[in-house]
């Protein structure tokens, strides 16, 4: 680990530590969550909620270039591709 | 195999698993333990040597630009993937770019929903840039700059309909702009190449303030591009989803 260095924004450890645990375990409920539910739109949804989460850890943990990535892949590409998807096929199957 | 036996052989199986699976995480480093160099080397010199603040985009843009070069050909043939499974096949045809549902009425958007996106397509699109553009001082960089770009696009389809959307980046138009893009990160390298020097090396003047917008020499530039790349990318493959969802049908479907 570098060195310390101080400045406006630094956050003490411990509230550092308390806020990656509950951020971790937040994203493995999320993960959890995506795995159970089986409505396909529904599923998409929590999909998008948990690129959310996705994007929180990452700048939870000091990478902010990612969370912009995951921010706007996970919570808004990748959900509008599958619903776009799942729409083609409803009207194939009508 | 009958269902007990099978049971044991999935027993087994899983057992030695979680056993392999255990072992292997008594031997991982500590939490935030980083035992490589190359970190730290690049901590101490990358700022000195590139006047670049945003040492992110150094590495992906000048120390590792080659990787970049490659994830963006990645995305280009990718983009290029999507056109060609989704083009109008034999059998299909395409109707017009109506909303329509055979039966039902489809719901109109929400003007809710028409006045966010309208409010939010214009900012979107400056923030897109800033990050594009700032690769060099903060975070950012021409993926992110891209995306987000890129989504600006899908808000003005919600805000109106598939034939704004298409107005607003006809597929001719986007497609160069994808091609402009890979094709000038590429050709910056070979400019370095044609002074002489190494593929994608770092030719141009750095500026002598660290964290100046115009400072970083060819970062700046390729960054530029790779936005460029990836908002056009991203608007091809949308858009090739929305036609293919909302326009193209099974002939006398």
């Amino acid at each position: 680990m570098s060195a310390a260095v101080s400045t406006p924004y630094t956050v003490p450890v411990a509230l550092m530590d308390v806020l990656q645990v509950t951020v971790l375990v937040l994203v493995a409920v999320g993960a959890t969550a995506v795995v159970l539910i089986r409505a396909h739109v529904r599923q998409v949804l929590a999909l998008s909620v948990y690129g959310v989460l996705l994007a929180v850890l990452f700048l939870v943990f000091q990478a902010p270039d990612v969370t912009l990535s995951e921010l706007t892949v996970g919570s808004v590409a990748l959900p509008l591709v599958l619903l776009l998807t799942l729409a083609k096929i409803r009207k194939r199957e009508e | 195999m009958n269902p007990g036996l099978r049971r044991w052989v999935f027993l087994a199986g899983a057992a030695g698993l979680v056993a392999f699976y255990l072992w292997g995480l008594t031997g991982l480093p500590g939490f935030g333990d980083y035992p490589g160099p190359y970190g730290f080397i690049i901590n101490r010199i990358a700022v000195a040597q590139t006047r670049a603040t945003g040492v992110v985009s150094a590495v992906n843009f000048d120390y590792r630009g080659i990787d970049t070069l490659g994830e963006e050909f990645i995305l280009l043939a990718a983009a290029a993937g999507v056109s060609v499974v989704l083009r109008r096949l034999r059998g299909e045809r395409e109707r017009s770019a109506v909303d329509e549902a055979a039966d039902r009425d489809v719901p109109s958007t929400s003007s809710a929903v028409r006045m966010l996106a309208l409010l939010f397509a214009g900012p979107v699109v400056v923030v897109g840039w800033w990050l594009a553009s700032h690769a060099q001082t903060s975070p950012s960089g021409g993926f992110q700059g891209g995306v987000i770009l890129a989504t600006a696009f899908i808000l003005v389809y919600l805000s109106g309909e598939f034939l704004v959307f298409e107005r607003f980046s006809p597929v001719a138009l986007t497609e160069v702009v994808e091609a402009a893009g890979a094709a000038g990160f590429a050709a910056i390298g070979v400019s370095a190449v044609a002074r002489g020097l190494p593929y994608l090396y770092n030719f141009l003047p750095l500026g002598s303030t660290p964290g100046a917008v115009s400072s970083s020499g060819t970062i700046v530039l390729i960054s530029f591009f790779v936005g460029l790349e990836v908002a056009a990318a991203f608007i091809l493959i949308v858009g090739e989803l929305l036609e293919q969802t909302l326009l193209i049908r099974q002939r006398g479907g």
